[in-house]
């Protein structure tokens, strides 16, 4: 692997958030204090505590996910779609790099803003509620490798977009209901029997469990079924990215 | 002829939806060498071109660039080649000079700001390195493009009509760029709409039309075709045959016996056998001349004609 493409289309799109530092990573921000002081100071004080935790900060790991999924498929996908829209994509595609370095580099930068930014969101919910974390190391872990994995599939849904509508359908129509659904807010155990099953469909769900495993030691799935899920998510984005540049996917005609 | 710098054999295309934008394309480029690739629209040179470069998958056929397979060992050949397309396309937002570096970096080149600025003032850009595209100009993008594909110090330049868009004076300094390119060892192919560019650039000249090369030749065997001139003398009144002294082949006479046709090259002018001499031959044998013109056939013509002649 040759550094310099990778480290030129890293720091290339780590300028691009710079310049749209605030759509980027401040937005994002200010839209989950807004979910604390909804659900963490307002409703949550009126909910009991979930498996001896507050509800407040019960909801901090899966507002995380939340941002973390939708932040990273969308720049992600932003990413690479606008130089397949302007064109200057072509530059890309002569380059002598292979489709790995092109990956890592617009896939790396995806993820490291991701990574920021629900570093940046733990850190604003310490301000609202007491926060532990039982098992930072994991913690991370789940951080890294769902901002990657998610990352990954922004990736892919920006090479198959041909349009913006289509940039937007996916974080708005799959991605955002899975997560809301997935126990962002509750414990799954609070759900009648038959969704409790049905949620169990929900990937989501065990990207949750495991996070909030990684905090308060409690989960509702087993925490090597959310390593397990993540894998295969993990897995079946690499596997889908080699055949888009094997083939040329929406790539080359 | 031999050790050609890039080598195209029995390449086909097919776009999907079953177009066929190539048909069995064989092309050798020679090292150092200025190519002009010439075509109607749509007669497949930019597809000809991103096949070379990686950008369009070939249905079937074989390319290597320096030696190399552009396929199985892209590397080495996709570091050979810079490339500036047809179309205008820019990350907006960018500074001339970062987009610039970001090219260069790309290709897998370490930093070398010295040869970015280089780059910069030989295509008068250096004023402006710090300006994002968007506030460019059509011409100075263009360049800007071009200082792109120069960046990472190709061995091969591609130039897709690199002067559409672009004022004659802009033109003749974009020229001049390109022949100190070829100065330096760079092999460079370019495709234009127009014939005096060709003329005054290229060394040999290929011609494509749809999908198919249907002509490549030195430029100076095709400007001897060029040279050529053709006096048609209207004749007052027809002739049935050609009196002996003026049965040379350079002289044909109409079927309707109505007019000559004298074609020559200044040579012949030179050795008393010219236009003058044609004339007092003709006063001699008392062939009354009704009216004369000339015509001088371009690279153009013969463009017309070829590509008259396939379709
Ligand atoms: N992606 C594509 N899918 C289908 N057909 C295509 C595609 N790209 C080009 N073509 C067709 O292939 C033919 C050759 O196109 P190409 O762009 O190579 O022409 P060109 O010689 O560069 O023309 P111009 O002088 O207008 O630039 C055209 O008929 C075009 O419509
Ligand atoms: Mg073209």
């Amino acid at each position: 692997m040759n550094l310099y493409p990778v480290r030129s289309i890293y720091m290339a799109e780590m300028a691009r958030t710079r310049r749209t530092l605030l759509q980027s990573i401040v937005s994002p921000v200010i839209s989950t204090s807004l979910y604390f002081v909804v659900f963490g100071a307002a409703i949550g004080s009126r909910i009991s505590e979930i498996n001896g935790v507050s509800y407040g900060a019960f909801i901090v790991p899966g507002l995380i996910m939340l941002m973390l999924l939708t932040q990273s498929v969308s720049n992600a996908s932003f990413g690479i779609f606008f130089p397949k829209f302007s064109g200057s994509i072509y530059e890309i595609l002569s380059a002598p790099i292979s489709y790995l370095e092109v990956v890592v580099g617009y896939v790396g930068a995806a993820a490291s803003k991701s990574i920021l930014l629900g570093l940046i969101i733990l850190g604003t919910s310490s301000f609202f509620v007491p926060l532990e974390i039982a098992h930072p190391f994991w913690m991370l872990t789940f951080l890294v490798l769902t901002a990657v994995t998610f990352s990954l599939l922004g990736f892919i849904i920006g090479i198959w977009a041909d349009g913006f509508d289509k940039l937007q359908i996916v974080p708005l129509l799959i991605i955002t209901p899975l997560t809301f659904l997935g126990g962002s807010f509750y414990s799954i155990d609070m759900l009648p029997p038959f969704w409790q099953s049905v949620t169990l469909a929900n990937p989501v769900v065990y990207l949750v469990s495991g996070f909030r495993w990684s905090f308060y030691g409690v989960s509702d799935v087993s925490l090597w079924a959310s390593v397990g899920m993540i894998t295969l998510f993990l897995a079946a984005s690499l596997a889908t990215i080699g055949w888009i540049f094997r083939t040329g996917y929406r790539l080359k005609p | 002829m031999h050790d050609p710098i890039i080598s195209i054999q029995g390449l086909n295309k097919t776009y999907e939806g079953g177009f066929q934008a190539l048909k069995h394309v064989d092309l050798s480029i020679q090292r150092g060498e200025i190519f002009a690739l010439l075509g109607p629209n749509g007669a497949g040179k930019t597809t000809l071109i991103s096949l070379v470069c990686g950008l369009v998958n070939p249905t079937n056929g074989r390319i290597t660039v320096d030696g190399f397979d552009n396929v199985k060992q892209y590397r080495q050949a996709r570091e050979r080649i810079g490339l500036v397309p047809q179309e205008l396309t820019n990350e907006a937002f960018e500074t001339v000079w970062n987009t610039v570096s970001f090219s260069r970096g790309l290709f897998g080149k370490p930093p070398n700001p010295a040869h970015i600025e280089k780059v910069l003032t030989s295509l008068a850009l250096w004023d402006k390195r710090d300006n994002r595209l968007i506030t460019l100009s059509g011409g100075m993008k263009r360049r800007v493009l071009i200082a792109k594909a120069l960046s990472h110090e190709p061995r091969i330049l591609f130039l897709d009509e690199p002067t559409a868009g672009v004022d004659v004076a802009l033109r003749r300094d974009m020229w001049e760029v390109v022949r100190r390119l070829r100065d330096d060892g760079v092999t460079i192919i370019l495709t234009t709409h127009y014939i005096e560019e060709a003329e005054e650039m290229a060394d040999r000249i290929g011609v494509i039309n749809g999908g198919e090369v249907v002509l490549v030749e030195e430029k100076t065997a095709l400007m001897k075709k060029l040279g050529s001139k053709q006096l048609t003398l209207e004749l007052h009144t027809p002739l049935s045959a050609l009196p002996a002294r003026l049965q040379v082949d350079t002289l044909t006479l109409s079927d309707d016996g109505r007019s000559l046709v004298y074609t020559y090259d200044g040579h012949q002018e030179e050795q008393g056998r010219g236009v003058s001499a044609l004339l007092s031959v003709l006063n001699e044998e008392e062939i009354l001349v009704k009216d004369v013109h000339t015509r001088q056939s371009s690279l153009e013509d013969i463009f017309v004609d070829l590509v008259k002649e396939r379709s």
